[in-house]
């Protein structure tokens, strides 16, 4: 089940953005590793403090540890792994931001580590623009668009692209 | 989940009405001249039809429309019910669970009506049959007298009282008094009961039969008393004259379902729902353990007690929550009758199947994830284990060979038991084939559970000819490993002439487990206490004298061991004094080298997530009393793991 070749080619409607009638889209901005991110702010269930982590030994990278939300156990990915950035420690300031996602028709709550919150915000399609083909140390597959957000560049991940090699096979959507 | 889609609720329905006839049939072919089977299989064919038609499944009720035809004249006795029009009911109920879902082949659909045609008319030859008693039928009388009550809540449940009055007069010259006797006061009328009763006299030549088929959907629970009146020549007088001593006295049928309205309501939820409840019950125990933890660092007599009703509240809570998701193991049973039928059918074998302890109750998902397995093993029985006729007359057994299925509880287990009294594991091919694999050394001694269980090992089949009903490839192994899976075991017992007894051992839930905690460096993990054997210290020599390999002597025997800090890339420094336990499945062992026994502590398992199933290490995940998460040990992969390391190790020396 594991040694099948990670796909990183995206589905189509994953990918899509769902820019409003008004070409805007709210979202949640954070910080990972000195860039700024955002997720749709519908996806988005809660924004929990840091909560005791429990490691997961042999898990990919990627989602290498759990935690207990609520009574739910919730696996916890940090997107470092994925863009290729150093590990870090934990701060006062950092958080886990709880989104939903669907995994093979079932809803699974995933924690996404975040080094500091900011707001919701309103991005526009406008000021938008695929990710430049150089340049840039990620892989590309997984931004879907970096917006220009005040004096800022916001990447949105593609979290259906970076996810679904650690899952072994099982399909996922947003 | 808030709106219920009425074409779901009629699947639903469909799926278990379809169930009750497939029973029907796989009882009328025990007993093929049973009217009330005949009448039950034709009764729920019917019902399906009717509603199938309303939820607009035109299809289904158009095909179920033949096969209740069909049936229809067994009922009345023009064909005669045969193996062959059994086995194609079968094959026609099946294809009518296809149109509910939606995934039929209309081709199917139409083989079977050409089969079914076939199978009703070829022993038309035969005078038709008494199927049911038809005496009173002919009767020669000048028309009956009738006095019938519909049972009380025939109207709620659907019935048309009117269109059976129709139906009635339809049948002869009828007149009808309405019995209005039994009307209640209007205050305390309940509008949806029937009360009425009716006295009918219907003259004319009409058989006896022809009213019961009036009245066929709610005979079993209404008040029908019929009298036949005398021949209309000599009616005068002739009523209280008790005319013809043989039939007069009026047949009356009292409900005979009684029981049934005793049996106490009976609802149905949606398992997820189920799931959710317990997900909560598993929250409330844990915060009832912090609770208690809190209660009990403090000198609070008054906190102290209220936390002792709250652990017994919770405890109680938790046991009647897993007797929720209790079913019996009857339905899982039930539905191996047909696998059986087919088998016997396909193999030519005369094979009947016996089952025992249907009511023994065990998890919802335990007994769905127990029906791969147990059809594989009754498979093998009836193809392998089981002779045909004809060797077993030859070695002086019954033609029919049996297959027993029985299940009982145990402890906190459920054991169920696959015996078949065939020819059993014969030990010299078993043998033969693993030598000829290379499973062991030719002529190597072996004990005799040593040479069965050989037959879990991954790709071992003694089967001659690969037949289509085993042999696929997929072996005991696949099974074993699914029972373990469970955390259950497997047993084999075989007499060579008398039989093999598979014997299965399985938790009775898997939701909530006795747990060992221990501490691999920061992390801590639970290993299911059923599985531990023993614990033990690994003092500083032997630990020195282990480095380097991985088996350490333990009361004479060596036992292979796995370092779990290695395994888990611990990086905090191990403990001064580090523990040993040994846990096994079955007979293999396998030492767990961790830095602190915690203790042991009851569970409630938490699937993983998708991210983390395929590591395999793990079988799941618990919340700890402090609010931490652990991870549960999967037992026997870490014995494969162990085992593997073992034989390398062998390989090397």
């Amino acid at each position: 089940m594991s040694d099948r070749p990670p796909s990183l080619t995206v589905p189509d409607a994953a990918a899509v953005i769902a820019w409003d009638s008004h070409g805007e889209l709210e979202v949640l901005t954070f910080d990972v590793g000195g860039e700024s991110f955002a997720v749709e702010a519908v996806l988005v269930r809660e924004l929990v403090e840091l909560l005791p982590e429990t490691a997961v030994p042999g898990a990919p990278a990627l989602v290498d540890a759990m935690v207990n939300f609520r009574g739910r156990i919730v696996p916890v990915a940090d997107l470092r792994a994925a863009f290729a950035m150093p590990a870090a420690g934990a701060t006062a300031d950092s958080r886990i931001i709880v989104v939903e996602l669907t995994v093979a028709d079932e809803t699974l709550l995933l924690g996404l580590r975040a080094d500091r919150v900011h707001e919701v915000a309103t991005l526009t399609e406008a000021s938008s623009e695929d990710a430049p083909s150089v340049g840039v140390r990620w892989p590309r597959a997984y931004v879907r668009r970096l917006v220009r957000w005040r004096d800022d560049v916001i990447v949105l991940p593609d979290l259906v692209a970076i996810l679904t090699p650690a899952l072994g096979g099982a399909a996922l959507t947003c | 989940m808030n709106a219920e889609d009425p074409t779901a609720a009629f699947r639903v329905e469909a799926r278990e009405l379809l169930d009750q006839v497939e029973q029907a049939l796989l009882d009328l072919s025990y007993r093929l001249d049973d009217a009330a089977l005949i009448d039950s299989v034709f009764r729920g064919l019917h019902t399906l039809k009717g509603s199938g038609a309303m939820f607009g499944f035109d299809s289904l009720a158009a095909f179920t429309h033949h096969i209740e035809g069909a049936f229809d004249r067994v009922r009345k006795g023009r064909a005669r019910a045969t193996a062959e029009l059994v086995a194609t009911v079968l094959a026609a109920r099946d294809h009518m669970r296809a149109l509910v879902e939606g995934d039929a082949i209309s081709a199917d659909g139409e083989a079977i009506l050409a089969r079914l045609a076939a199978a009703v008319d070829a022993p038309a030859v035969e005078p038709a049959a008494p199927v049911r008693p038809v005496a009173p039928d002919t009767a020669a009388t000048g028309g009956w007298q009738l006095s019938f009550r519909l049972p009380r809540q025939a109207l709620a449940h659907g019935t048309n009282a009117l269109a059976l009055l129709d139906e009635l007069r339809a049948l002869g010259d009828c007149t009808l008094v309405a019995h209005r006797g039994a009307i209640p006061p209007l205050d305390q009328l309940a509008e949806r009961d029937c009360h009425v009763g009716w006295a009918a006299t219907l003259r004319g030549d009409v058989p006896r039969a022809a009213i019961d088929d009036v009245f066929l959907f709610v005979l079993d629970d209404m008040e029908l008393s019929v009298t036949p009146l005398p021949p209309v020549g000599t009616a005068a007088g002739a009523r209280g004259a008790a005319a013809a001593p043989d039939r007069a006295a009026p047949e009356t049928r009292a409900p005979r379902r009684v029981a049934r309205a005793v049996q106490g309501e009976l609802v149905r939820v949606p398992a997820a729902r189920l799931d959710t409840l317990m997900d909560r019950v598993g929250e409330l125990v844990i915060a009832q353990s912090r609770l208690s933890q809190l209660a009990g660092d403090r000198h609070d007599l008054v906190l102290r007690s209220v936390a002792e009703e709250i652990e017994r509240l919770a405890a109680e809570l938790r046991d009647t929550m897993m007797v929720l998701r209790m079913v019996p193991v009857a339905s899982l049973f039930g539905r191996f009758r047909r696998l059986v039928h087919d088998l016997a059918r396909e193999t030519g074998k005369a094979i009947a199947l016996e089952t025992a302890g249907e009511s023994t109750e065990i998890d919802k998902t335990v007994s769905e994830r127990l029906f791969d397995p147990l059809v594989h093993i009754l498979r093998n029985a009836c193809d392998h284990g089981l002779e045909e006729a004809g060797e077993r007359i030859a070695v002086g057994k019954p033609a029919t060979g049996i297959v027993r299925l029985a299940a009982y509880q145990a402890g906190g287990a459920a054991v169920i038991t696959v015996s078949d009294d065939g020819r059993g594991i014969v030990r010299e091919r078993v043998r033969a084939k693993a030598e000829a694999s290379g499973l062991v050394a030719p002529g190597q001694a072996l004990a005799d559970a040593e040479l069965l269980a050989l037959i879990f090992h991954p790709g071992f089949s003694t089967a001659a000819a690969v037949t289509n009903l085993s042999g696929r490839g997929v072996g005991m192994d696949v099974v074993k490993r699914e029972i373990e899976r469970l955390r259950g075991t497997i047993e084999l017992v075989s007499t060579e002439g008398a039989g093999t007894t598979i014997t299965l051992r399985i938790p009775l839930t898997l939701a909530i487990i006795d747990g060992l905690l221990v501490r691999v460096g920061t992390g801590r993990y639970v290993i299911p206490l059923a599985a531990v054997e023993e614990c033990l210290e690994l003092t500083a020599e032997e630990d020195r004298r282990s480095l380097g390999r991985s088996l350490i002597t333990l009361r004479d025997r060596l036992v292979p061991f796995l370092r779990l800090r290695e395994l888990f890339a611990t990086a905090a420094p191990p403990d001064p004094h580090q523990k040993i336990v040994v846990v096994a499945t079955g007979r293999e062992r396998v030492g767990l080298v961790v830095d602190q026994i915690i203790g042991s502590h009851q569970t409630v398992v938490k699937a993983l997530s998708p991210f983390h199933q395929g590591i395999g290490t793990f079988s799941g995940a618990t919340i700890l009393g402090d609010g931490g998460v652990a991870l549960i040990l999967d037992v026997a992969q870490l014995v494969a793991r162990g085992q593997q390391a073992e034989s390398a190790l062998g390989q090397a020396a």
